[in-house]
């Protein structure tokens, strides 16, 4: 017997689905911000001389890039749930993205950091700026341009992955669609429509990452 | 004036600058030839406090480089500096280029920073690529930009590190041209260079740098001419040919 399609009752659930489009989107930019304010210190430590300082961060970033989401996400909900630190199931895959995260763009913003000659630094100090100014200026600008692109593929990455929350009962957009298939066992179509929803979230993101760096960046590198 | 005085500059256990004494009086364009490794480029790096030195005193204008007390962004500014690599800042368009540090470090307006760097962009010839990116551009055009960039803080001197040496061939002679005009404005210079024949044409005391000494020093019809000591004539037969 052949399957059969009934869409109805997932347009009667549009408004749960694009709830939980709303908290993957949510997250995901959650994780993306706290991530890359965590990355520039572990980038700046993992770059010191001081082992105290760069043994820890490139502990993270070995174990975030090195194992599965999907671990990350269990031990934050139930390997912490063990030790009776009970996080709610959106702050335990916020925790998991954070540290994945953090992670990835570690490694991107010191690739970027040190892809920039050092004669850059020497040819701005001798016009008489001082490092602050250098750095607010020549370094960063030029480094930014060059994270970008890999950024929002870390972006995208986080929004793919929050999907991983169906399995701690989140109530993102894969497991909302979890629920209300389970409900009407319409499976085929929430998750059609889910997958719909997040290629065009993605999509939506690239574009947007797109127009923005046409309007920042103008040169070459 | 900058007065060099017994400067000893070592890399670890490299020692590179073995004692150099050097005075360049203002308005002097001062060629420093000799082999790599001589030390002729580090000693650059030295006035402009980039690197430290540790033995011996460098004064420029009565300005202890090396002292404690001494403002070494301020210094600079007095020095502006172009190097092999022309470094010229990708991000920016080449007016940016040069307007840059006249608007952040002497802090003019950002109308008086404009006008100042097209002035010397007009200056070097780049007068047409204003809104142009420097890596669009040739290395010849992308040195000039580097000279009008450190034109543009009014220094009282310019150093020059072997600026045609990362050159083709045929923009060599763009980049040499906008350094005799800039010795023709009067400016006092320094340049460090592999261009025997500009370096004869243009300054008026050449210093020969063999192993981290200055061997000969003098006006080029004797240094480049009729050199006295032997490594100076045994460099100069290899590299005249």
């Amino acid at each position: 017997m052949e399957y059969e399609f009934h869409w109805n009752i997932v347009f009667q659930k549009m408004p749960q689905l694009l709830n939980g489009a709303f908290v993957t989107l949510h997250v995901s930019v959650l994780s993306m911000l706290i991530g890359i304010a965590i990355a520039v210190l572990l980038a700046i430590a993992k770059m010191s001389d001081y082992k105290l300082f760069s043994l820890p961060a490139t502990l993270w970033v070995e174990i975030a890039r090195n194992t599965p989401a999907l671990f990350q996400i269990y031990m934050a909900y139930f390997g912490l749930g063990a030790f009776g630190i009970h996080l709610s199931p959106y702050v335990a895959v916020l925790s998991a993205l954070v540290f994945v995260n953090a992670g990835y763009l570690t490694e991107t913003f010191r690739g970027g950091f040190m892809s920039i000659p050092r004669t850059q630094y020497s040819a701005s100090r001798s016009l008489g700026m001082n490092s602050v100014q250098v750095y607010r200026y020549i370094i960063l600008p030029q480094m930014f341009r060059r994270i970008y692109h890999p950024m929002t593929n870390q972006f995208v990455w986080s929004i793919l992955m929050s999907s991983l929350g169906i399995l701690v009962g989140m109530d993102e957009l894969s497991g909302e669609t979890q629920r209300l298939q389970s409900l009407s066992f319409r499976t085929l179509e929430f998750f059609m429509v889910a997958a719909v929803m997040y290629f065009l979230i993605t999509k939506l993101v690239l574009f947007s990452a797109s127009l923005v760096s046409q309007k920042l960046f103008k040169g070459d590198l | 004036m900058i007065q060099i005085q017994n400067v000893h500059k070592s890399f670890g256990d490299l020692e590179v600058l073995k004692g150099i004494d050097l005075d360049v009086e203002k308005g002097e364009v001062v060629s420093v030839i000799g082999g790599s490794g001589s030390g002729k480029s580090t000693l650059l790096y030295c006035i402009n406090a980039i690197e430290n030195i540790q033995q011996g005193r460098i004064i420029v204008d009565e300005i202890d480089v090396h002292a404690k007390e001494t403002n070494r962004d301020r210094l600079r500014q007095k020095l502006g500096m172009v190097f092999q690599q022309w470094n010229s800042f990708p991000h920016l368009t080449v007016l940016e280029n040069a307007a840059l540090a006249p608007r952040i470090v002497l802090k003019l307006s950002k109308k008086e920073a404009i006008e100042v760097a097209k002035k010397e962009l007009n200056h070097v010839g780049l007068g047409d690529k204003f809104d142009e990116y420097p890596t669009r551009m040739s290395g010849g055009q992308q040195q000039r930009l580097a000279i009008a960039r450190a034109l543009a803080m009014k220094p009282d001197y310019m150093l020059f590190d072997e600026v045609t040496s990362a050159l083709d061939p045929e923009l060599v002679g763009e980049v040499l041209d906008t350094l005799r005009m800039l010795r023709d404005d009067g400016m006092t210079m320094i340049c460090v260079t592999h261009e025997i024949a500009f370096a004869r044409e243009v300054s008026d005391k050449v210093a020969f740098f063999h192993q981290g000494i200055i061997e000969e020093i003098g006006p080029p019809e004797q240094v480049i001419v009729s050199p006295q000591k032997e490594a100076t004539q045994k460099f100069l037969s290899k590299v005249l040919h």
